[in-house]
Order: structure tokens, then C-alpha cells, then sequence
């Protein structure tokens, strides 16, 4: 499988992240690079063996459904790029 | 007696005991010596006021336990509360956190000095540490005979390069597929990624969720032991923190190899490995089998699917990751004229990231994608499995496995241009990662050109001990004294 031009701004735009026209050739010849070399996994025999998406044997912990912080509305907004009125502000979302 | 800063973290935590000198003396020479090395560019932010703030509290009995005193550097990827934390990214600068990381926090109870914070790859990302946003860290060492400046590894190149130059005793590093170890190899000093779920993840940016990993870098593997110990523990803010004890490393380390089995990798002997990596892994074998260690012959299969694995493992969750960076809650903002929301999200992103992590937010996003999943993303997760199974196997037979860090000397600037071969140069850490075992890297030797080399040891699943007492084993043997 490689990606073509057209695929490099689908991934682009699902990734969120602005390229221009003269970028999209250098994405897409190193993005198969990189994709060409990771198909050799295609070649190891993984019937029957289940996917490990952690190191962690056994189930995740719970703990009780309570607050465990809060009343730090200050500190959260502190790094927003814009805030109002106690919240964060983004550009118009509805015209 | 020498330079405060030449002392070992070991032999600083004596003095200060002793009482030869202060933990104020002890803080001021080691800004001195930052400010005499900023051609290095090892730290992002330097916070003298502060470090000197916590010494006096040390010096005046307001501060105290296990590292009382002592100066540390911290990787830029921790939020350190009050203290710019980007992850070497233009999209943070800026960014001051309001609360402090578990392992940092952990640090501090255990009365740690810090310095500043440390320059690193953006994100994590690389290996070189040429993909900083904060312009890249020099390696204090030079090859013999030649100018050039060299890089110092990564991703924890100014962890790297501030321990080696004596800019602090130690310093944290974190490590998803060998940002610890290599960097330590490249500079001569010792670094330790414990088992995953040791060190708490929380505060810590993420860069690959099931791999990433802090850890400590310093000069000898005692060292090593004694930050181990306070960084390590359970934390109930990280869901996958384990909830089982952390032994004091310091107080057990023995660097006895009597009875014990070194397991040694054949798929791990490279077609045209390097012949200098490949004596020094003789050696290390050697002195290991001197010590008393029985050395036997391992093999762990699918060693060289580990790289093609991570590279989609670690990007896919790097793109999910990296999702949060969207210009609305913290970090930078672009918004273009008239732009709507999508529009200012995608700019953000476009201005904030930089080339490698772009790639590898594309990457990642590509094999997540609907229709590629499975032939990518669960084709590297089963395979990863088999990995992980090999190492189960090998260590049937052995206690510790002993594999060359790296599989060359520091290079230059620019040498690896192409995104592959600075891959490739995580052949050895990788697939101890994906593993989520234990592993170190100790100076071990010169290169012919004066550049140090490392060897790597990898334990079972929280068997750190098992990998300090034979880091510190070849660390006797090697009696690594060079010095930039």
C-alpha cells in the first residue's frame, strides 16, 4: 500500500494540521517510505495471537465514582490562549 | 578536593551529610558551571533563584530526606509547577504549568535541588536531539583529532549532555523506545528505564502512552539506584501505576554476577555490525563470565520486526495523543483572518509542530485510519506480542540479557538527514520497550575515535535490581574514567 497525493491531505486534514502545495510532495514520498518499511510486518505469522495493546497483565484498577479535585477554575484557564467570562474562547463556531 | 561538581551524586549526598559543604555551595557551583556551558544549550530554563531557594531550605533543616540537597536537571517533558514545561515544542513555549508531575513531586519530597529544565527532541521524538524547537544540544564530547560538534542522543539529549559536562548530579530522562539509554551511551554516563508502571506517567507529557517511561540519568549506576528509588512508586493518578513496593536499589546493590546467567542475543549480532560494537560486547561478555555470571546463548526471534512495530505503535498513539495541542485550553494559537475553529485548529497545529512530529502524527494517523487498522495497527499489536514472548522464552534461561546500547559512536549533526536511519538507530533500546522490561545503559569503552560506547542490560519484568547489580558489575570491570 502507498499514499498519494490526494491521501496525504485526507491525512492531513483528519490530523488536523494545515499543509501547503509544496509540501504535499516531500509528505508523500516519506510517508511511503516509512510505510514501505513497516509492511514487513505483513510477512510474521500472527494467527491465533491476540493483539497486546499493554505490558500491564490483568484488568485496569477502579476507584470510587467522587470528586477528587476541583474549585481551580483559575488555574485551568491560566494557559488558555483566550478566556472569557470564566471559559475558554475559540473562534465563532456557528454562524 | 576536586570540583563540587566532579563529586558522584553518591559522594555530594555524603559531603552534604558531613557537613563539608552546603547545599547552597553545592547548588551555586553548579549554576556557575551552567552559565559557563550555555553553548551547549542543554537547559531550556535555568531557575537559579529557585534552585538556590530549596538549597537554603535543605541547609536550614526545612528540607530533607534521601536527596537532600541535591542539584538535579529535569527533561522538559515533566510539568514542573510554576516553571515553563514545552517538551522542546514551539506549540508550548510558554506553557507554565500549575501543577507539579508525580515523579517530580517524588523528587522533591525527597528534597532534590532542581536547576532547570532540560532540552529534549520535540515531543520525544527523535534521537539526535536535532528536532527541538529550542534549537539542538551539543554533545560535550569531541572525536579525537576532529572539531565537529556531535550530538548528544535523544530523546533525552540535554538530560545527556548537562549530566556528562557536570551541569548536575543527575538528571530525569524519559524513555519510550530508548531516549534514555542511547543518549547515555552517547555521552558516557549511566541511565536506567524501569518496567513500565514503575515510574508514575502522570504530569508527564505524553508522547506514546504504553511505552513511555521516566527514569534516571547520572554518572555512576548508584547513582542511578538512589534517583531510582524516590522516582519510582505507586501513584494513583496513572491507571497503569503498579501498586507494588519499590525496593531501596542503593541499599541493594551488591554488582555480585556469582550464579547468575547473562543471556546474550544472537539476533542482536548484526550483519556488518560495527567492529568496535561488537568487541565491546565481547568484553562486556568477558568481564561479565569473570565476575562469576554463566554466559549462555539466547535467541529472541522477531528482533528485527521490533523497529517496524514501534514505528506504528508508538506514532499511533503519539497522533492521539497529540490531539489535545489544539490551540483552546493551553499552548499556542494561530487563527488565520475570517478563520473558523477548524480552521484555527489546523493552523495551530501547523505552526506549533514541527516537521518530525508532523510526520509522525501523520503516520500515526494513517494506520488508525478506517480500512488500514487491522493490516497495520493490529498487525503490529500481535506482533508485538510475539516480542514480547521471545524475551518470556529467553529469560527461561537467563536472569539478564547483555546487548550493545547503540549500534555506533555519537554522530554529527545532520548525518542522519533521512527519517529511516534515525530509526534505525534504536535497533537495540526498541525492542525492550515494546516489552515493557527494565533496561539500562552503562559507559563501557572508548570508540577508536574517543567517543564513549555503552552496554545495555535488559532484566525480567520489575527485576531492576537484577539490572543495576550487573550495570554496576561492568561498571567495576570497565572503570570507565574518561571525561569530555
Amino acid at each position: 500500500m502507498s499514499v498519494d497525493s490526494q491521501t496525504v491531505r485526507k491525512i492531513a486534514r483528519l490530523a488536523r494540521i494545515a499543509v501547503t502545495d509544496d509540501e504535499v510532495p516531500g509528505l508523500v514520498e516519506q510517508l511511503n517510505g516509512i510505510l514501505g518499511w513497516v509492511e514487513q510486518l505483513g510477512e510474521v505469522d500472527t494467527k491465533g495471537v491476540e493483539p497486546m495493546a499493554s505490558v500491564m497483565p490483568g484488568n485496569m484498577r477502579w476507584r470510587e465514582d467522587v470528586v477528587t479535585d476541583g474549585g481551580i477554575q483559575d488555574k485551568v484557564l491560566a494557559n488558555a490562549p483566550d478566556a472569557a467570562s470564566g471559559f475558554f474562547a475559540v473562534p465563532k463556531v456557528i454562524e | 578536593m576536586s570540583a563540587l561538581t566532579d563529586l558522584s551524586l553518591a559522594e555530594m549526598k555524603a559531603g552534604l551529610d558531613a557537613r563539608q559543604f552546603s547545599a547552597v555551595e553545592l547548588a551555586q557551583a553548579h549554576l556557575d558551571a551552567m552559565a559557563a556551558n550555555r553553548h551547549l544549550n542543554a537547559f531550556i530554563v535555568e531557575t537559579p533563584e529557585l534552585a538556590l531557594a530549596h538549597a537554603k531550605a535543605v541547609d536550614d533543616g526545612k528540607r530533607g530526606g534521601p536527596l537532600a540537597g541535591i542539584p538535579l536537571g529535569i527533561k522538559d517533558l515533566f510539568a514542573t509547577d510554576g516553571v515553563q514545561t514545552t517538551a522542546g515544542s514551539k506549540i508550548l513555549k510558554g506553557f507554565v504549568p500549575r501543577y507539579e508531575s508525580s515523579v517530580t513531586a517524588n523528587l522533591l519530597r525527597d528534597g532534590a535541588v532542581f536547576l532547570g529544565k532540560l532540552n529534549m527532541d520535540e515531543f520525544a521524538m527523535g534521537s539526535s536531539n536535532e528536532t527541538s524547537a529550542f534549537g539542538r544540544v551539543i554533545s560535550p564530547w569531541k572525536a579525537k583529532g576532529s572539531d565537529a560538534e556531535l550530538v548528544p542522543g535523544g530523546s533525552s539529549g540535554g538530560s545527556a549532555a548537562a549530566v556528562s559536562a557536570r551541569l548536575c548530579a543527575g538528571a530525569t530522562g524519559t524513555d519510550t523506545g530508548g531516549s534514555i539509554r542511547q543518549p547515555a551511551a552517547f555521552v558516557g554516563i549511566a541511565g536506567i528505564k524501569p518496567t513500565y508502571g514503575r515510574a508514575s506517567r502522570w504530569g508527564t507529557i505524553a508522547f506514546a502512552s504504553s511505552l513511555d517511561q521516566a527514569g534516571p540519568m547520572a554518572r555512576t549506576v548508584t547513582d542511578c539506584a538512589l534517583m531510582l528509588t524516590s522516582m519510582c512508586g505507586f501513584d494513583a493518578k496513572d491507571s497503569t501505576s503498579l501498586e507494588i513496593p519499590v525496593p531501596d536499589y542503593a541499599a541493594g546493590l551488591t554488582g555480585s554476577m556469582k550464579g547468575k546467567r547473562v543471556g546474550i542475543p544472537t539476533e542482536y549480532r548484526l550483519d556488518g555490525m560495527d567492529p568496535e560494537i561488537a568487541a565491546l560486547w565481547d568484553q562486556g561478555i568477558a568481564w561479565l563470565k569473570a565476575e562469576g555470571a554463566e554466559i549462555v546463548s539466547v535467541s529472541l526471534p522477531h528482533t528485527k520486526y521490533a523497529l517496524p512495530t514501534y514505528y506504528i505503535v508508538a506514532p499511533a498513539e503519539a497522533s492521539s495523543n497529540l490531539a489535545r495541542y489544539d490551540g483552546v485550553r493551553y499552548g499556542n494559537r494561530v487563527t488565520p483572518a475570517g478563520g473558523n475553529v477548524h480552521d484555527m485548529y489546523a493552523a495551530t497545529r501547523a505552526a506549533g509542530f514541527g516537521k518530525e512530529v508532523k510526520r509522525r502524527i501523520m503516520i500515526g494517523t494513517y494506520v488508525l485510519s478506517a480500512g488500514f487498522y487491522d493490516a497495520y495497527y493490529t498487525q503490529a499489536q500481535k506482533v508485538r506480542a510475539l516480542i514480547a514472548r521471545d524475551f518470556e522464552a529467553a529469560f527461561q534461561k537467563c536472569d539478564v540479557l547483555l546487548t550493545p546500547t547503540a549500534p555506533s559512536p555519537a554522530f554529527a549533526f545532520g548525518a542522519k538527514a533521512d527519517p529511516l536511519a534515525m530509526y534505525l538507530n534504536d535497533v537495540f533500546t526498541v525492542p525492550a520497550s515494546l516489552a515493557g522490561l527494565p533496561a539500562m545503559s552503562v559507559p563501557a569503552g572508548l570508540s577508536a575515535s574517543g567517543l564513549p560506547l555503552g552496554l545495555q542490560i535488559i532484566g525480567r519484568p520489575l527485576d531492576e535490581m537484577g539490572v543495576l547489580d550487573a550495570g554496576l558489575a561492568i561498571e567495576r570491570a570497565a572503570g570507565f574514567s574518561a571525561r569530555p
